[in-house]
């Protein structure tokens, strides 16, 4: 028999990057005291009526161009009606039939190195909506604490066919997804806060017939509960199929304490949401005018920005790949090649993902933080390409860059006098006194030690405090050790 | 279309609605009534005409993204609160909801 196929979708719910919320003008700032951001339209108080926010449409539309989809003329906004405390109005306003976007594609890489592959993921959809609150269920003498701060923040829906074939894939998927958000503004990706967070779809069934019965696995917040969870409920399926069993429809909570996947109370109306147009809303129209003005105010894309670094810049895939994961980065990059000139592309590559990456981790700062910015490091980069310093040297005047010692790296240069000596005279001077200094080395050298010719060197730049140019020192050094 | 008693009796439960069978009979009745009405509309030919999702033929008018809402010194949260059945530390309080 042919081997179980995995099919997996996502459904994720981005949390919009507006001040105020969907519907009313109450702040959807993260952390206040519960209940201090929800307005009467938030609270569903008798006779408020929902206006809707410009900026999170915006969002929508921006969302829509990038990944290349249809952002519909017109849009309905639809009422989902269920009850729980923490959705006062007892319906949830949404889209149904006519979303705000249809269609588009996501392009990810999966897996690393040689078995790395790219692969398309189209999307279904993608539509507004509001959040419910929050519900706590610490115990207030036997009762549910309702806090409504995060009840009407705006929410984009992100609905992917079911095109993922593996849990990794589907982690790759959430990734680039992840990526992309960020890097149009629509959304901080902050997955502790749940403004990112992800439902998947799993089943599996065999290749050639229909797809399986699936599960959903709800809320999962993080990159490795979504890879855990997609990874113990499809064996748990294929077991199940494989003992003879049937799979159930049914919507399933991750618990990561136990990694294990456990279908919720089921119920046999949970899925009868009874969708109509919101009376209260008109339909919103989206005109040529508009798209073309939020296009104007898109940043190049992470794709098209890769392709420029390979092919403008001559990057390797792996290092366009890594210093477009941000907006942030690739635009630090630039910054740097900007001043340190084209030529210098590769080696401003390896500082910003070199040493500027391994310190920003050791002081767990984003790139955003950086305390040498991008000029100050195109400037040392373009010294360090031109040999006034040497690759050594430069890392000296990056920490001294970085503690504020001093503001430009010619400056450090001058003030430190770390000017690369690549007068040949001087060199062979500093070459003729280590040889005559080092019998003992020079001796082992030319009984055929390798390791005696480091050490000569090690002496030269010593004496040099560090300040000889290397190719040079060790050139010269051959020649004499030779003579 | 018609409705049975077992439909009528789900489409109260989906609303929270708790009604007895003489109730339930009633409903019944009532809205096989509003069915014929809407069966009477579905004759007419609609076809070439675009669905509407409201009444009326305009487009929803948009606010600035801007806090309007503010409530720093929590004396409106207060107001509020005032007329729930009950609150605690600033939530709340309902039934216990179990999932």
């Amino acid at each position: 028999m042919k081997p179980w196929e995995i099919v997996i979708g996502l459904e994720t719910h981005a949390q919009l990057a507006t001040v105020s919320k969907i519907f009313s003008g109450a702040s959807t700032a993260f952390g206040a005291a519960p209940n201090t951001q929800a307005s009467p339209v938030d609270l569903a108080l008798p006779g408020v009526l929902p206006v809707l926010n410009k900026g999170a449409v915006e969002c929508a539309i921006k969302f829509g161009l990038a990944v290349g989809a249809t952002v519909a003329e017109k849009s309905v906004f639809a009422r989902k009606n269920y009850f729980y405390p923490d959705l006062p109005k007892g319906y949830q306003i949404s889209q149904f039939e006519l979303p705000v976007v249809e269609g588009g594609q996501i392009v990810l890489s999966v897996g690393q190195g040689d078995k790395a592959y790219e692969k398309r993921v189209n999307l279904t959809r993608a539509h507004l909506e509001e959040d419910a609150g929050k519900s706590l269920h610490e115990d207030f003498h036997g009762k549910t604490g309702i806090d409504l701060n995060r009840a009407g923040t705006p929410l984009l829906e992100i609905v992917s066919e079911p095109d993922m074939r593996s849990a990794d894939e589907a982690v790759a998927y959430a990734r680039a997804l992840h990526a992309l958000v960020r890097w149009i503004g629509i959304c901080d990706g902050n997955m502790q806060e749940g403004s990112f967070r992800c439902d998947a779809n799993v089943s599996v069934h065999r290749p050639g017939t229909p797809f399986g019965t699936r599960r959903e696995i709800k809320n999962l917040n993080s990159f490795r509960n979504l890879k855990e969870a997609i990874e113990y409920e499809i064996r748990w399926q294929i077991e199940t199929l494989e003992d003879g069993g049937r799979i159930e429809q049914a919507t399933v909570l991750f618990d990561p304490a136990t990694g294990e996947t456990r279908a919720m109370r089921t119920k046999e109306d949970a899925h009868d949401y009874r969708y109509f147009p919101d009376p209260d809303l008109l339909p919103l129209k989206i005109d040529r005018t508009w798209l073309d003005r939020v296009c104007k105010r898109l940043p190049e894309l992470p794709e098209a920005r890769r392709q420029r670094f390979v092919t403008d810049l001559g990057l390797s895939a792996y290092d366009a790949a890594t210093l477009t994961a941000t907006l942030e980065t690739a635009d630090y990059f630039e910054a740097t090649v900007a001043v340190a000139g084209k030529a210098s592309a590769k080696l401003c590559a390896n500082w910003v993902m070199g040493d500027l990456a391994a310190r920003l981790n050791r002081e767990n700062l984003g790139i955003a933080q950086s305390p040498v910015a991008a000029a100050q490091l195109g400037g040392l980069i373009a010294r360090v390409a031109d040999n006034t310093v040497s690759n050594a040297i430069g890392k000296k005047v990056f920490e001294a860059l970085w503690t504020g010692a001093g503001q430009s790296a010619d400056a450090i240069i001058e003030a430190q006098g770390l000017k690369q000596i690549t007068d040949t005279g001087a060199i062979e001077k500093l070459v003729d006194d280590v040889i005559a200094a080092n019998p003992a080395n020079v001796a082992e050298y030319q009984a055929g030690k390798e390791k005696a010719f480091n050490a000569l060197v090690g002496q030269v730049m010593k004496a040099a405090r560090g300040k000889a140019n290397p190719q040079q020192v060790n050139a010269l050094l051959k020649q004499k050790l030779a003579e | 279309m018609t409705l049975t008693l077992p439909e009528v009796k789900r489409i109260a439960r989906l609303a929270r609605l708790e009604v007895n069978d003489a109730e339930a009979e009633t409903a019944r009745q009532q809205l096989n009534g509003i069915f014929s009405l809407i069966e009477a509309m579905q004759a007419v030919d609609t076809s070439g005409v675009e669905p509407m999702a409201h009444a009326q033929d305009v487009f929803q008018r948009l606010r600035e993204d801007a806090v309007t809402h503010t409530d720093a010194d929590a004396r409106q949260r207060a107001l509020f609160q005032s007329v729930a059945p009950e609150a605690e530390a600033g939530l709340y309080l309902v039934p216990r909801v179990i999932e």
